[in-house]
């Protein structure tokens, strides 16, 4: 008789990675789903393209390394997604390939595949369509335009390797209202206009793809903090950190800075903070470093916003909070059990 | 020693009923006050540790009475089933000995002594298997089936007279070790030394182990029994108080030891959350009182002593008895194990006579002594149950989680951070032994203290065998300094 033989333990629990990086995505689908129903075809096509992407440049460099393929993993969907819906949903889609393709070669496999990256990939993708198309990604366009289930946006199909062409003629085509072609974020910049709570919660503004709705992204962050699969404390820590900066701003002066619901509520904190931030490969393991990262990255997306020459500033806040976290885990180690000081044992 | 010819039954038919309905604790919250305690609980925080896991349990044998196996054709008995110097053999080959009858002598004050499991004859002495694969020194006796087996030899002794030196002798003439699975000898335990001053001794009936349920067996079935055994160990050891922890998922054991609680109030029990590892020296004394035991050092030196509910018990049944440890409770369970339940099994059973006996499936493809977090897989059936075995559990081969599960890179999501109670960095250890930084695991991340509970293998979602790294890194580093 052979007999198994196997050191303890014996009893493992059944979750792995491929079911945490699946519950992101499945948490992922209601947000996408309401920005193609803002955007209609032209972010539909985006998400799909830029997934598209991710997944066959995982594949191709999986084998070009002689890997077993890591689709199965799901993490290359989740990059796919998070970058399409952090892109403008008129972002023409050869360059969404060029920034799928950027997330994942250099943002992760160059570094050694899942785990081993050190910077968020879909952010990495996404600093580095921005530098390289500043016009394109700073392009926005209305949301529930008419046509938008039966008409491309004219820049998403620009021609590959060509500049997109201009989209104000066709913007005034649309004759949707009060729209500016501004984010709330350099409308107050610039204009010193500010957006209304309402209008932010529910979306009703402009914005990236997935970075509308502030409460649904809350919502289906809920559930994956629920069901253990995301880290609560790294968005509580950034979204706490970000308000209370911006609360000490406004107690300063109160008529140019904005209300802190306004900052929390803007541009892509929400998204930033509850799926960017929280990507589990580049964030600190130990229980004081989540909290530190999480402040950080509050404190310096506000910084950028106010004093920087971006309207936004919280790609570049968690891609820092990427790069300290190997720093921040090494100086804050557990305590280990038993060597508290004497004298203080109950 | 004095050979008892006398027949002496066995006492285990006549303890079975001796434990209480559960309930029975009601009295202690009745009256008038009972509302106001009922709603006080709620704000009570329940005693426990901080971090662990919550595995499945498997309890299902905890409400099978214990039931006695026959014996074994041949029994082997090693010398060493302590931690220790080896007992040394006092028999020779061919000649007949008697159950309960000393057959290898204590060889020093570390070291305790092995008495004959069953009347028979000394069928050979030398090396046989054992569980970690290692030949070791045994005596294989043939047991006289068609004897009835009492115990013939005993030295009944009045404990209550006896100092606390003849106390520790008598204690070590019983042959008694940890029987949690630790196997250190109990006079070595409770001998404190005159510098040490203890002020609590905690008695472990977490059992937190999945599958295990035979100390919760003890303690609803030989309550008294290990009541007794604690007033021994108190005197003993000069502990002034002791708690009692029992895990919450073990309402009757709690019940039928507050029921038997002695009205002088120096015994206390209580519940403990139903969480691994709450069992463990560590968890259950910071669960019961608070403190943490420095790193590196016994509880003494926080004055407490941590025993076993399952020694104690026998403490008191073998001490006043004057016998030795022949048999023992255990747990024998598992989805290949047809009548899974808890046995008296004398010491020296082959595990292939104990699973035959309770059917154990030919489809059984992995043995396991112990519990599933911490126990050892067997390479041979012809190992022997010994003092410290606590379960035998089988799994066939469909049951098993699979072999190999695919292993992915640490994706850094912090969770055996989260579990480790001993407050570790698995993950960052992991890094390390991946890349064989053995020296640096131990210099700067604590491998030291990692007592191999197994919470970060078991959370990982990576299926990385954190845990089986950490014993190589140890092992490596064990080499070294030895070198």
């Amino acid at each position: 008789m052979s007999m198994e033989l196997r050191t303890s333990p014996h009893q493992i629990s059944e979750r792995n990675v491929p079911t945490i990086m699946k519950h992101v995505v499945l948490s992922l689908l209601p947000v996408c789903a309401f920005s193609v129903w803002q955007y209609g075809l032209s972010a539909l096509a985006l998400l799909l393209t830029i997934t598209a992407t991710c997944l066959l440049t995982e594949r191709l460099l999986n084998r070009s390394a002689g890997q077993a393929s890591t689709l199965g993993d799901w993490s290359a969907t989740i990059t796919g997604v998070l970058l399409a819906l952090t892109l403008p949903p008129s972002f023409p889609l050869w360059m969404g390939v060029v920034a799928g393709f950027v997330a994942i070669a250099i943002g992760k496999a160059l570094f050694g595949g899942l785990g081993f990256n050190v910077f968020n990939p879909a952010l990495i993708g996404r600093a580095f369509v921005q530098a390289a198309f500043p016009v394109a990604i700073t392009t926005w366009v209305p949301a529930f335009s008419a046509q938008r289930f039966s008409e491309f946006v004219p820049t998403t199909l620009t021609a590959p390797l060509m500049m997109p062409p201009d989209v104000v003629e066709w913007v005034k085509l649309q004759a949707v209202d009060a729209f500016t072609g501004a984010t709330p974020l350099a409308r107050w910049k610039f204009e010193n206009v500010i957006a209304s709570t309402h209008d932010l919660l529910t979306g009703a503004v402009t914005a990236s793809a997935g970075e509308t709705s502030a409460i649904l992204i809350l919502v289906c962050g809920l559930y994956l903090a629920a069901r253990k699969f995301m880290d609560w404390r790294i968005p509580v820590a950034v979204l706490a950190s970000a308000a209370l900066t911006a609360w000490l701003f406004q107690l300063y002066d109160p008529t140019h800075y904005p209300a802190p619901t306004f900052v929390l509520l803007s541009g892509g904190l929400m998204l930033g903070a509850v799926y960017m931030a929280t990507d589990m490969a580049t964030s600190p393991v130990t229980p004081l470093g989540v909290w530190i990262y999480g402040a950080v990255i509050g404190v310096v997306t506000v910084m950028i916003r106010y004093f920087g020459g971006l309207t936004e500033g919280v790609m570049y806040a968690i891609l820092l909070g990427n790069a300290l976290t190997p720093f921040i885990d090494l100086y804050t180690q557990p305590r280990v059990f038993g060597t508290r000081q004497q004298g203080k044992n109950k | 020693m004095k050979v008892n010819d006398l027949l002496v039954k066995d006492e285990d038919e006549s303890e079975k009923g001796m434990s209480l309905p559960p309930g029975k604790d009601r009295s202690r919250g009745a009256g008038w006050m009972f509302p106001f305690s009922l709603f006080a609980s709620l704000f009570s925080k329940k005693a426990t540790f901080e971090h662990g896991i919550h595995p499945a349990y498997h309890k299902e044998t905890g409400s099978l009475p214990i039931k006695r196996l026959p014996f074994a054709p041949r029994l082997v008995v090693p010398l060493s089933q302590h931690i220790g110097k080896p007992a040394v053999c006092c028999v020779n080959v061919g000649q007949e000995v008697l159950r309960g009858q000393v057959i290898a002598t204590a060889d020093g004050f570390v070291s305790l002594p092995v008495h004959a499991p069953a009347t028979g004859v000394v069928e050979a002495i030398g090396l046989m298997p054992s569980a970690n694969g290692k030949m070791v020194d045994a005596i294989t006796l043939r047991v006289y089936q068609a004897d009835g087996q009492e115990v013939r030899v005993r030295e009944p002794r009045d404990v209550d007279a006896m100092d606390k030196k003849a106390l520790l002798a008598a204690i070590q003439d019983t042959g008694i070790s940890g029987l949690g699975g630790a196997t250190f000898p109990a006079h070595v335990k409770l001998s404190v030394p005159p510098e040490t001053k203890i002020d609590t001794m905690v008695v472990n009936g977490a059992e937190c182990e999945p599958f295990l349920t035979c100390d919760h067996r003890i303690m609803v079935e030989r309550t008294q029994d290990l009541i007794r055994g604690i007033r021994y160990a108190m005197k003993a050891s000069g502990a002034p108080r002791t708690i009692i922890g029992v895990e919450d998922n073990k309402p009757d054991a709690i019940a039928a030891i507050r029921a038997a609680l002695p009205a002088d109030g120096t015994i206390t029990v209580q519940a403990l959350e139903t969480k691994y590892p709450q069992g463990a020296e560590d968890t259950i004394i910071y669960a019961l009182l608070g403190r943490e035991i420095p790193a590196g050092q016994r509880p003494a030196a926080i004055g407490v002593l941590v025993n076993n509910v399952m020694t104690l018990a026998y403490l008191g049944r073998l001490l006043p008895a004057g016998e030795g440890m022949v048999e023992r409770v255990l747990t024998v369970a598992g989805p290949a194990v047809e009548r899974p339940g808890n046995y008296i099994v004398p010491i020296g059973t082959p595990l292939r006579f104990l699973l035959e006996q309770v059917g154990a499936r030919s489809s059984a493809k992995e043995i396991i002594l112990g519990g599933p977090m911490m126990g050892m897989t067997i390479s041979s059936l012809d190992v022997p149950v010994t003092k410290g075995t606590s379960g035998v559990l089988a799994f066939a081969e469909a049951q098993l989680p699979e072999v190999t599960p695919q292993v992915y890179a640490c994706i850094k999501c912090g969770e055996c951070l989260n579990v480790c109670p001993k407050f570790l960095n698995p993950s960052q250890l992991g890094l390390l032994a991946a890349k064989r930084e053995y020296e640096e695991m131990a210099e700067r991340y604590n491998l030291d203290r990692c007592f191999e509970c197994g919470c970060c293998s078991y959370v990982c979602p990576s299926h990385i065998p954190l845990v089986q790294q950490f014993r190589i890194a140890k092992a490596v580093n064990r080499e070294k300094t030895a070198a």
